[in-house]
């Protein structure tokens, strides 16, 4: 199935050369967790810290767990705030 | 003592400038900065006043940490009745003017009446006079701060000053100090230019003195720039990204509004984000931007210092803008694009920079221009009268509006007024994205339901700096919540509204409590300050002043009504995101906010909660 994967500010260096921006589109296999995409792309746990599916934040304990689904975009931030 | 125990009185009408001492029961009460100056200013103005007029005052504070060691500590504020709300008015700047302020010896200066001609406020440590300006008026921000400083030969000298926005009294006029920072709200510029005062500038050389235990305070200060170096948010976040960083996170949950709020999300945010100022442009190799800045005393240092794209269309023809120069910062880089549907970066770091050069605050500025873009789409502003096609979009558009309102020409006139008015003139007041008359900031309210209820009680109209419940909603700052639940949102926006203030009476920066919460203030205050500065006393603090400002508000005519959010809001549902078919909840937590505050349900203060403040 395809995603989208999506990673910012600090972590953008994470994302595969062919990135648009801060976005690449990948095939993952059915069953693919959060957490799977974040060990997959090498992104430092302690990194991602803001983590959302279609917008909704995903909080840390259920990282393992939730699998992706198709079309599915998944965004990952470090900590970071503005105002 | 933290502060300096003096009071400049300058009165425009009769060109004097008096010395006094500053009240230090009322210090003791209201600590400095916001609290301390709106106190005197609710003590001398009949709260029905004309804004505009000369029996309206102002006041320049620093409070007792700035231009100490404290990280953060260069802040100052302005206090006024405002003329865009006709509310309170109290705008926060950084830079470096609220630390030389008190290096000269001063905690505020209050300004009353009227000039009969230009002038400008000079003080020299003790010394203060008014200086003829009619050579400054009609100058910019930055001719002006240059011209003062080769007028004194010495480019030590601290400006604030107004630019053309201010004299022409644009009803969101800012005040500019160290060519991009500003008292930037609420248009505090606007009550400069109606009192013919072009610019204050400041000399000191005393430093600061009378901290109470020196020894205790250097530990404190130094625990607590420990703690921002420590977090990741300010010391690693905000540096490198700025405020900018949240342009793609606020899109993503659905809650940047866009296009005068029609949506929630911007297909162009990532064009205007914070990692697009990193990026090289393909125009010239270089990226957007140049470096951070710091303000006095800062530690975070989440300034941005940028260079346009020298063959973009707005300057190609005008080197005056090719330098490196502030912006943009989240706000600005929303309001000027995505509530216009502008992508266009370098378009917007143009209008940003005629905002600081003429000092304009680009959120109301900005998300006017969006009330226009809608009029026009609609047919109800023409483009005869604009001078310009304007739909939606439009960098071209947003580059001409700008420029004739900054230097009020044409259609620029009729920006000048603000949504709220404009809207009203032309028959669709719905239209106007504000509250109490002041336009919103970057957060769309159906995707972050606390915001709405920040926004709609906040005392100086629509503001995301007087309860920033995004920092928990969104950021997980100090915990996260739903941001689409409003459950426990009345409990959150108060304890943001009380504790912001005692960072602003402390006269240091909001965001540093991305790390710090009032413990980590509390230690700074108490080391700086004469007297008992307990947590409970900050909490206290932070409560009576914002009950203060309330009673101001209510006494210059404002009821429970105007504690609203404009139609769209409250009925149109958004159409995408994780917010796609909500509107905000505001009578879900309005009610409960009125009785956490200890109001009636009418929104007055209680005879009890006013005993209970010492009010």
């Amino acid at each position: 199935m395809k995603i989208a994967f999506k990673l910012f500010a600090s972590l953008t260096d994470y994302l595969p050369p062919e990135r648009r921006g801060n976005r690449v589109e990948v095939e993952v296999e059915d069953g693919t967790t959060i957490a799977d995409m974040i060990a997959r792309y090498r992104v430092p746990e302690r990194s991602a810290h803001l983590v959302l599916v279609n917008g909704v934040f995903i909080p840390p304990a259920q990282r393992p767990r939730r699998r992706l689904a198709e079309g599915d975009e998944l965004a990952i931030w470090p900590p970071i705030a503005g105002g | 003592m933290g502060w300096n125990r003096k009071v400049l009185r300058v009165n425009l009408t009769q060109g004097t400038c008096k010395v006094e001492p500053l009240n230090m029961e009322w210090a003791d009460q209201y600590l400095g900065s916001r609290g301390l100056a709106t106190k005197y200013l609710v003590s001398e103005i009949d709260p029905k006043v004309d804004p505009l007029s000369p029996d309206n005052k102002m006041i320049m504070a620093t409070g007792p940490l700035t231009g100490t060691m404290a990280s953060t500590g260069g802040r100052y504020t302005v206090v006024t009745k405002g003329p865009l709300t006709g509310a309170i008015a109290c705008s926060n700047s950084g830079g470096f003017f609220g630390a030389e302020m008190k290096f000269a010896g001063w905690d505020m200066i209050i300004f009353e009446g009227r000039s009969p001609k230009p002038v400008y406020l000079f003080v020299e440590n003790d010394k203060a006079e008014l200086r003829d300006a009619s050579h400054l008026w009609g100058k910019s921000c930055w001719d002006t701060e240059e011209e003062i400083k080769r007028a004194h030969q010495d480019p030590q000298i601290r400006i604030s000053s107004i630019g053309r926005a201010g004299e022409n009294q644009v009803l969101f006029a800012c005040i500019v100090n160290d060519m991009h920072r500003a008292a930037g709200r609420s248009g505090v510029g606007a009550v400069m230019g109606s009192k013919n005062l072009k610019a204050v500038a400041l000399r000191g050389t005393k430093g600061v003195s009378g901290i109470k235990n020196f020894g205790e305070f250097m530990t404190a200060t130094n625990a607590a720039k420990k703690v921002l170096a420590d977090n990741a948010v300010t010391g690693q976040g905000l540096p490198k990204y700025g405020t900018q960083v949240l342009m793609n996170v606020i899109n993503e949950i659905g809650a940047l509004p866009t296009r005068n709020h029609r949506d929630v999300q911007f297909e162009d945010a990532s064009k205007i984000s914070a990692e697009a100022m990193h990026e090289k442009r393909e125009s010239d190799g270089k990226p957007h931007l140049v470096t951070n800045a710091a303000c006095f005393g800062c530690t975070i240092a989440c300034g941005r210092i940028s260079a346009i794209d020298k063959n973009h269309f707005t300057v190609k023809n005008s080197p005056k803008y090719w330098g490196a120069s502030g912006g943009l910062e989240y706000e600005a880089a929303w309001a000027l694009g995505a509530a216009n549907g502008v992508g266009d970066l370098e378009a917007l770091q143009y209008a940003n920079l005629l905002c600081n050069e003429q000092g304009m605050d680009p959120i109301s500025f900005g998300a006017t221009v969006g009330a226009v873009m809608e009029l026009y789409e609609m047919g109800v502003i023409s483009k005869d009268q604009l001078g310009i096609d304007a739909p939606f979009g439009s960098a071209e558009a947003l580059a001409k509006l700008t420029e004739m309102t900054a230097n009020g020409e044409g259609f620029g006139k009729e920006i000048a007024l603000g949504s709220k008015r404009l809207c009203e003139k032309y028959g669709h007041p719905e239209l106007s994205m504000s509250v109490k008359g002041q336009e919103f900031p970057a957060y769309d309210s159906r995707g972050i339901q606390g915001m709405g209820l920040a926004y709609a009680t906040a005392n100086r109209g629509a503001c995301h700096l007087r309860g920033y419940t995004v920092a928990s909603e969104v950021l997980g700052i100090p915990v996260k919540t739903d941001p689409l639940a409003t459950e426990g949102k009345p409990d959150l926006v108060k304890a943001f509204q009380d504790a912001t203030a005692v960072f602003d009476a402390a006269g240091i920066c909001v965001f540093t409590s991305f790390a710090w919460t009032l413990a980590d203030v509390q230690p700074q205050i108490a080391a700086a300050c004469e007297g008992d500065w307990s947590m409970e006393k900050l909490n206290e603090v932070g409560e009576r002043i914002w009950n203060m400002e309330r009673q101001f508000n209510n006494a210059a005519g404002f009821t429970a009504k105007d504690d609203n959010l404009p139609p769209r809001l409250t009925t149109e549902p958004a159409k995408t995101g994780p917010a796609k078919g909500m509107v905000n909840r505001l009578s879900e937590m309005l009610p409960e906010y009125y009785k956490v505050r200890g109001w009636t349900p009418e929104g007055e203060p209680t005879p009890e909660t006013l005993a209970r403040l010492g009010l």
